[in-house]
């Protein structure tokens, strides 16, 4: 046990004395919580409008004001042909054009008042909600002008934005960014402490001593443990009291499920290091082989369910695919634990396969 | 004497066992899968019924709302509950709940009030999807209208504006249209970005930077000879996707290659200046990795890649502003999709050069020959 603890005492001191490394092991969590919490998302403002209106009346100029006055929508020119729109378009100068038909005020009656919204479909989902706005905003100006006292018969939705009422993205993205954190840095870098050893020929000083090949492993995994749960806490607390994300569910339950991701972080760095023989070669496995993966198969930004199927079963091997969705649940929805026994019971099988994988691969003798 | 260090480059590069299969294998790996995961398109939302009416009405409407490609009918509950409760364990995104009297008071010409309860974790996808379930159900009155006219008011007294709308350059909506442009520019960054980070710092780990050191080479053929292997490597991913691109996605920019290629020839010399300076500034691979990681995330996230720079608070577009991804992906978008032109994209043209200029005489400055 006191050999143990010395070796765990070797590893921190390896971490400490690097300062630069172990500033950007501490600060990445805080500085991207924060970073994306307010930077990431996809409400719509700014669309940049231009108008194209031939007949200049009244009512137009009314629409255009509505449209002006939004808070979703920033008008920046007055156009006067269809050529001028295409070429805004061209240079990226705007994203919708409002085209009213000739003669609007005089046909207001006929049926024959038109209105063209033009959308840069660059971005679909933008393009849709874009032109949705624009069309309610019209569609209200409508309602005005309708004789006072009559109303014709509609269906009124009414909205109601279940566990994120205002929208806000970082409720969508703060499980995200911690799954991705906590497996990049927890992953790469156990996986580097190891390797690194081989490739200075220290590891060799380690396998002759009387220390068990286990205990070696562990005592490398625990400095690691301790930082991400570090991270951890500096994660949740800037969400709660700098991003107003809340803890809906129970907070035991949430740092119980981390650190049991956090393991199979940890594991997964063993197995990488274990089945590589250079720096370079395990920070490439473990920086690109998992980063870009993580980021879109994780359900990070792009919902899983809207994958094809075989996208789906790739993504189940993604140990962030459940940490994110049980994250979303606890903190996000605050369902109870039993409704995410399965993502756990997952998580759980992941970290036992790859604990007894890398210790099968771990090779006690030298080369 | 640069064609030497080329050659030395060059045969360190091939010589690899891991890195030419990662140039080659990275990009398709990334090209086939990708596109299909990286998919914001809202189809198939699950939708839990709540009817408290059982009119005709109301269940026409479920029908409309069942017949779109968006949505699919997951089940019926009888009370909101019910329903708030499949939405918790994942078996529904929205709840769309009917109240008793809907048909009487819509026949009555009051309005007809529905809910539509969707869950918003996921922003896009509760917002999205909200506002397709009430233009379906705007439209569902407006045909409603039309078939009762006894319920509308005068056709003569109301106005009417009829609002059509134009998806300009995707007309279909392709979600791939806009990402694998997008994906290109990620495997750019990526591989021009690591690989001259844990290039120089490598050397200075093995040992062998000695060697150069006391060599005649001046610092600029150095780095200059560091940075062509990039520009191969990235010219060669940037064939790769084109290449897979039309194969798979049957994608063709709307505008030239060449365009695109000339960006290309500057951005990796922007990535690979910037991973050089990384490389200088740090004393071991590890050190080198972790910055380049840290700003790689920040690049990307901040790039309009995956979300719209313009939905960003004012601060965060003005970090955007000395961001070359940004630039570049604006660009990448822009030529595939609208067939700009260089003179239409003269901002991204100068920002990106000011960048290349600026990273590289830090890379060359930053190289010491003195220990």
């Amino acid at each position: 046990m006191k050999q143990f603890r010395t070796f765990v005492k070797k590893e921190f001191f390896h971490i400490f004395r690097d300062k630069r490394t172990m500033m950007i092991l501490l600060g990445i969590p805080v500085i991207e919580i924060i970073l994306f919490g307010f930077a990431i998302s996809t409400e719509v403002r700014n669309v940049r409008v231009a108008v194209l209106d031939p007949s200049g009346d009244v009512i137009t100029r009314k629409i255009i004001d509505r449209i002006d006055a939004s808070e979703y929508f920033i008008l920046t020119t007055k156009l006067h042909t269809p050529q001028e729109v295409e070429q805004a378009f061209r240079r990226g100068e705007i994203d919708l054009a409002v085209v009213f038909s000739h003669r609007f005020l005089d046909n207001l009656y006929t049926g024959d008042a038109k209105i063209q919204l033009i959308a840069d479909a660059t971005d679909p989902n933008m393009a849709v909600t874009q032109s949705g706005y624009a069309s309610g905003i019209i569609s209200a100006a409508q309602q005005e002008l309708l004789p006072a006292g009559a109303s014709p018969a509609t269906i009124v939705p009414d909205v109601r934005l279940l566990y994120n009422p205002q929208m806000k993205s970082a409720y969508n993205f703060v499980p995200g960014v911690m799954g991705l954190i906590l497996m990049l840095i927890c992953a790469m870098m156990t996986s580097i402490s190891i390797v690194r050893e081989k490739e200075i020929g220290t590891m060799e000083v380690l396998l002759v001593s009387p220390m068990k090949p286990l205990l070696i492993i562990l005592s490398k995994a625990v400095p690691y443990f301790v930082l991400s749960f570090v991270n951890l806490s500096s994660i949740l607390l800037l969400s709660v009291y700098v991003l107003h994300v809340p803890i809906a569910g129970s907070l035991l339950a949430l740092v119980s499920v981390s650190l049991l991701f956090i393991f199979v972080s940890l594991s997964l760095g063993l197995l990488i290091s274990t089945i590589t023989q250079t720096q370079i070669a395990a920070m490439l496995v473990s920086g690109l082989m998992l980063m870009m993966p993580t980021m879109l198969l994780s359900g990070m930004i792009f919902p899983v369910d809207g994958m094809p199927t075989i996208l789906q079963v790739i993504s189940t091997i993604i140990p962030a695919r459940w940490y994110i969705d049980v994250v979303r649940k606890i903190m996000i929805e605050g369902v109870s634990i039993t409704f995410v026994a399965k993502e756990i019971g997952i998580l759980a099988l992941m970290a036992f396969v790859l604990i007894a994988v890398s210790l099968k691969k771990f090779k006690t003798r030298l080369e | 004497m640069i064609k030497f260090l080329i050659e030395k480059e060059f045969k360190q590069l091939l010589r690899n066992s891991f890195l030419p299969r990662l140039i080659i294998g990275y990009p398709c790996m990334i090209m086939i899968l990708m596109p299909w995961a990286a998919n914001l398109e809202i189809k198939n939302l699950s939708v839990n019924v709540v009817d408290n009416d059982h009119s005709t009405i109301s269940q026409n409407l479920v029908r409309k709302i069942e017949a779109s490609t968006y949505f699919q009918l997951n089940g019926i509950s009888s009370s909101y509950d019910e329903g708030l409760e499949a939405v918790e364990v994942g078996k529904a995104d929205v709840i769309v709940e009917i109240p008793r009297d809907f048909e009487r008071n819509w026949k009555r010409g009051d309005q007809a009030h529905v809910l539509i309860a969707a869950n918003a974790v996921n922003g896009t996808k509760g917002g999205l999807g909200s506002s397709y379930l009430t233009s379906i159900m705007n439209e569902y009155a407006t045909g409603l209208r039309a078939e009762h006219p006894s319920v509308a008011v005068e056709a003569a007294a109301a106005p009417s504006i009829g609002v059509t709308t134009q998806n300009l350059y995707n007309p279909h909506l392709n979600y791939k249209l806009f990402m694998v442009p997008a994906l290109m520019v990620m495997l750019l960054t990526i591989l021009c970005g690591f690989l001259p980070a844990l290039n120089i710092v490598g050397e200075k780990e093995v040992g062998t930077i000695e060697q150069m050191n006391v060599t005649p080479v001046s610092k600029f053929t150095f780095i200059l000879a560091k940075l062509i292997p990039y520009w191969t490597i990235g010219f060669t991913v940037l064939t790769i996707c084109f290449g897979l691109a039309w194969l798979l996605y049957g994608l063709i920019p709307v505008g030239h290659f060449y365009v695109i290629y000339f960006f290309a020839a500057l951005f990796v010399l922007v990535m690979s200046g910037f991973g050089l300076v990384i490389s200088n500034h740090s004393a071991t691979m590890q050190q080198a990795m972790f910055v380049m990681f840290f700003f790689m995330i920040i690049l990307m996230l901040m790039s309009g890649l995956f979300t719209p720079v313009k939905s960003m608070p004012d601060w965060a577009r003005i970090i955007t502003l000395f961001n070359p991804l940004r630039y570049f992906v604006e660009m990448m978008r822009m030529v595939y999709l609208k067939g700009s032109n260089l003179s239409d994209m003269l901002l991204q043209l100068g920002a990106l050069s000011a960048f290349a200029a600026f990273f590289n005489i830090w890379a060359v400055r930053s190289y010491r020959k003195n220990s």
